[in-house]
């Protein structure tokens, strides 16, 4: 029988359906697991993604396409298959796919995590036949603390930066990460103010309906009224002239890599949360056991550590399905 | 261990030499005496032995955690560090004790002498009751890597101030191979007059290399030249009726330099002799390899003695008549020096370092430019009224090297780093070209920028062949200038030379593959040298 999902030279491609998911060349219809710059691509001549991707799709990729907006949970079908999106926990707007045709049902996660973040909408577990998973932290060297805990240290270091004289960058992905982080910090600490590329995001997000605190940094904002403020930006703003008006400040980086020391180091911030918007190892494993999948297939990260770990570990059939997604944490932009 | 805990994650969340100072003063100021030395040892790098092999705690972690082997192996290729991989590999703890710095490390000590099965039960026993940094750092005394980010300077600075004293006091009080189970705080820091040790060295005076041009120096009659010789730096101490030999690396090497036992006998008590040794043979020296070889052995054999023996080409003298002279102008401690060597009989093994006289820096820079060929790596260039100072300083010492020689290669294996490079594609095999095709000759690992490391990894990723385990094989396109110290014919290497403190200066974006250079340009260099 044939697959209902395989990968070709666009994407992750449905044959009966004739569609993709986050496709990495333009094609006539895009499913879209979320708003991340290699999961939503520009180019389709139609998408059809959540509905709190759509503003961050206008802002990303621009007004004027066809976009078709979807509910959590409401299904719909395409050529005799039914398509549902449900909540992958990852960022805002983020979704699992969920096809089914002929009684069997294929979900491909997109990027995903299970413990709630508090600000997008929880994971929700899809039982299936066969389960594609992203592995981007699929190495058992990877079991990350609580956010709990990881905001709590946030917080105290700001404190301690703002007692001693220092502003507090955290560098966080603009979309994401970033709403993740000013949901959970302490407003009574001092004041939070963003990097452009986060502020634009937080106010795409106010269509979606999400509000987020911070201010601006403009060209005619006072620097010399930024004082043991937290700021958050985009890892790309490190070593910038834009970074270095704000000094003094210390900073740290937000993102799973952080896990590891070696990581940290390399990126000469003087601090690393490993605050993670993916599954670490032991979600990765009980995602896989809860599905009940009888077929599991890996992309993006450690693939074939994980698939190996998969199989010998499960005795499962699982093999590599090789994309281009890349990891949205990864420390270039 | 929690303050010593503190301290580690304090030094490794800055690079501020302040911040880190300032870390290590505190700790100093507050820690227990007891925990205080083994402290000091740690983070100068004089550490206990690995007390265990690396493959025994891979198979423990693996049956303690209950993770596959192969998966503790892949991911230690992805930490780049065992320690560390091990320590978020085990379960984690929930309830830990705190136990005493000295504690931990005696024990690490002691776990050396258990046979196998007590090892393993101590070892897990650690493991099951510390947590995070705590059981990061135990791991990293284990396998015997542990680094600190800071230099030894740097703890000389923080100890400096404690004990409000000069560095270099300090620095003295420092040096060599002390053990922390025989010494205190108080034989170490605060020793009273004859107890005080006689066999150690002073710090060495060490060069940094010229950075302008040397006509900023002034008049080149107000220095003392001398040729760069390949060797080891060493200091030869004769106090007491004993002689002790010391390397720059701080390890007293009297046995492997066997030559210099006997100068006791006939140099005076009370002096110090700073200089290079170096295989001598026949009036000249010898190629350093064969003195590194000899170094390596265990037993030194009577033919080592005879193919590369050792003579030390002396040009400072510190301690005379029992006197610290370092204050003293060079060009007078120079003068005492060669009277000393005239005086007594040694001029088989001590020999009077050259002083190079040119009327101009031109001639100067004539010579250093072709200084190879006199068997030198270049000049050192010294203030002849300068004090010898301690550690690395700049102004009255230069080292005024010749242009490394270079060759370009071509990129065709990479593997993943260690550490800071860990996950990263850094370190690299390049190749040359012989009869068409490709022959590996070299590693080299330091001399890119980190965005070109990240640049050069992302393409390696694409450009991938074949992997073998952590190792992979690349398309054969990126060129490289590749520089190095030495080069000499190899039995040991496929492409049959080997290179000395290979690195890279820069990547040739200019270049094709097809023109990288040869094997037969290697080899035409080698004869080159041994003109």
């Amino acid at each position: 029988m044939q697959k209902l999902l395989v990968v070709n030279e666009n994407g992750l491609y449905c044959p009966r359906g004739d569609f993709y998911i986050d496709p990495w060349k333009p094609v006539k219809t895009a499913l879209i697991t979320h708003g991340h710059s290699d999961h939503m691509r520009w180019g389709m001549q139609h998408y059809i993604c959540h509905r709190h991707t759509i503003p961050i799709l206008n802002l990303r990729i621009g007004m004027g396409h066809s976009v078709q907006s979807v509910e959590y949970g409401q299904p719909f079908e395409i050529k005799g298959i039914t398509i549902s999106f449900h909540p992958a926990g990852h960022i805002i707007g983020s979704a699992q796919i969920r096809l089914e045709y002929d009684g069997e049902v294929w979900v491909f996660t997109g990027d995903y995590k299970i413990e709630p973040d508090g600000v997008s909408t929880p994971y929700e577990l899809v039982k299936c036949d066969h389960f594609i998973t992203e592995c981007t932290f699929g190495l058992p060297v990877y079991r990350f603390p609580t956010s709990q805990e990881i905001y709590k240290n946030i917080n105290s270091w700001w404190q301690q930066n703002a007692a001693d004289g220092y502003n507090t960058v955290l560098l966080a992905y603009a979309l994401g990460k970033a709403q993740n982080i000013l949901a959970h910090v302490d407003e009574d600490i001092g004041d939070i103010f963003l990097h452009g590329a986060v502020a634009n995001t937080n106010d795409a997000l106010i269509e979606a309906g999400f509000n987020f605190p911070g201010k601006r940094i403009t060209q005619d904002t006072n620097r010399s009224n930024i004082k043991g403020a937290l700021i958050v930006a985009p890892p790309s703003a490190m070593d910038t002239p834009w970074l270095r008006s704000l000094r003094p400040y210390r900073t740290a980086m937000c993102s799973g890599w952080m896990q590891l020391r070696g990581a940290r180091r390399r990126r000469g911030v003087d601090k690393g949360f490993p605050l993670s918007d993916h599954c670490d190892w032991n979600q990765l494993n009980h995602a896989i056991r809860a599905t009940e999948a009888k077929h599991v297939y890996v992309t993006h990260g450690y693939e074939a550590v994980f698939s190996k770990w998969v199989s010998e570990n499960y005795g499962l059939p699982a093999a590599v399905f090789k994309t281009l997604y890349h990891d949205d944490e990864a420390e270039e932009e | 261990m929690k303050d010593f805990v503190a301290l580690f994650e304090s030094l490794d969340g800055t690079t501020k030499t302040n911040q880190k100072i300032e870390a290590m003063v505190q700790y100093f100021q507050e820690a227990e005496d007891t925990d205080k030395l083994f402290a000091i040892a740690i983070l100068i790098g004089n550490k206990p032995k690995r007390p265990i092999k690396t493959t025994d705690l891979r198979l423990w972690a693996s049956e303690v955690s209950g993770t596959p082997l192969w998966l503790v192996e892949e991911s230690y290729y992805i930490v780049g560090d065992l320690a560390e991989t091990i320590s978020l590999i085990l379960p984690p703890n929930e309830e830990v004790t705190d136990v005493p710095l000295n504690t931990v490390i005696k024990d690490i000590i002691r776990i050396r002498s258990l046979d196998h099965q007590t090892q393993r039960t101590v070892i897990v026993n650690w493991w099951l009751s510390m947590s995070g940094t705590a059981l990061f750092l135990f791991n990293k005394l284990l396998t015997g890597n542990f680094r600190v980010g800071v230099s030894r300077k740097l703890v000389v600075k923080a100890l400096a101030k404690v004990f409000n004293e000069e560095e270099a006091v300090i620095e003295h009080r420092l040096i060599g191979k002390w053990n922390p189970l025989e010494e205190s705080m108080q034989t170490m820091f605060h020793p009273s007059g004859p107890e005080a040790k006689i066999y150690l060295p002073y710090p060495f005076f060490l060069a940094y290399s010229i950075e302008n041009q040397v006509d900023g120096l002034g008049e080149i009659s107000d220095w003392i030249l001398e040729p760069k010789l390949d060797g080891i730096r060493g200091q030869l101490i004769v106090r007491d009726n004993h002689i002790y030999v010391w390397s720059r690396g701080e390890e007293l090497m009297n046995e492997k330099f066997v030559e210099f036992m006997e100068l006791h006998r006939y140099l005076p008590d009370g002096t110090v002799i700073d200089g290079e040794v170096i295989p001598w043979k026949d009036g000249k020296p010898l190629d350093f390899l064969l003195m590194q070889t000899r170094i390596g052995r265990k037993n030194i054999t009577r033919k080592f003695l005879e193919d590369a023996p050792l003579v030390m080409v002396c040009y400072d003298l510190l301690e005379w008549e029992g006197k610290d002279i370092r204050q003293v102008p060079l060009q007078e401690r120079r003068q005492l020096l060669i009277e000393l060597l005239n005086q007594y009989p040694v001029a088989d093994i001590l020999l009077l370092s050259e002083e190079k006289k040119f009327d101009s820096w031109e001639e100067a820079q004539v010579y250093r430019d072709a200084a190879r060929s006199y068997g030198s790596e270049g000049l050192m260039l010294k203030k002849r009224d300068g004090v010898y100072e301690a550690g690395r300083k700049r102004g009255n010492w230069w080292k005024w090297k010749t242009e490394a020689m270079t060759i370009d290669g071509v990129l065709i294996y990479a593997q993943s780093g260690h550490g800071r490079r860990a996950n990263l594609f850094t370190d690299y095999t390049f190749a040359v070209w012989d009869n068409g095709q490709l022959v590996p000759f070299t590693k080299a690992y330091s001399g890119l920028t980190d965005k070109e490391l990240i640049t050069i990894d992302n393409w390696i990723k694409r450009n991938t062949i074949e992997k073998f385990g952590p190792v992979r094989s690349v398309k054969p396109e990126l060129v490289f200038e590749l520089a190095f110290e030495g080069i000499n014919l190899s039995k040991r290497h496929k492409s049959g030379v080997a290179l000395r403190f290979p690195r890279i200066v820069r990547w040739r974006h200019d270049k094709p593959a097809s023109e990288a250079n040869t094997k037969n340009d290697l080899l035409s260099i080698i004869a080159g040298t041994n003109e």
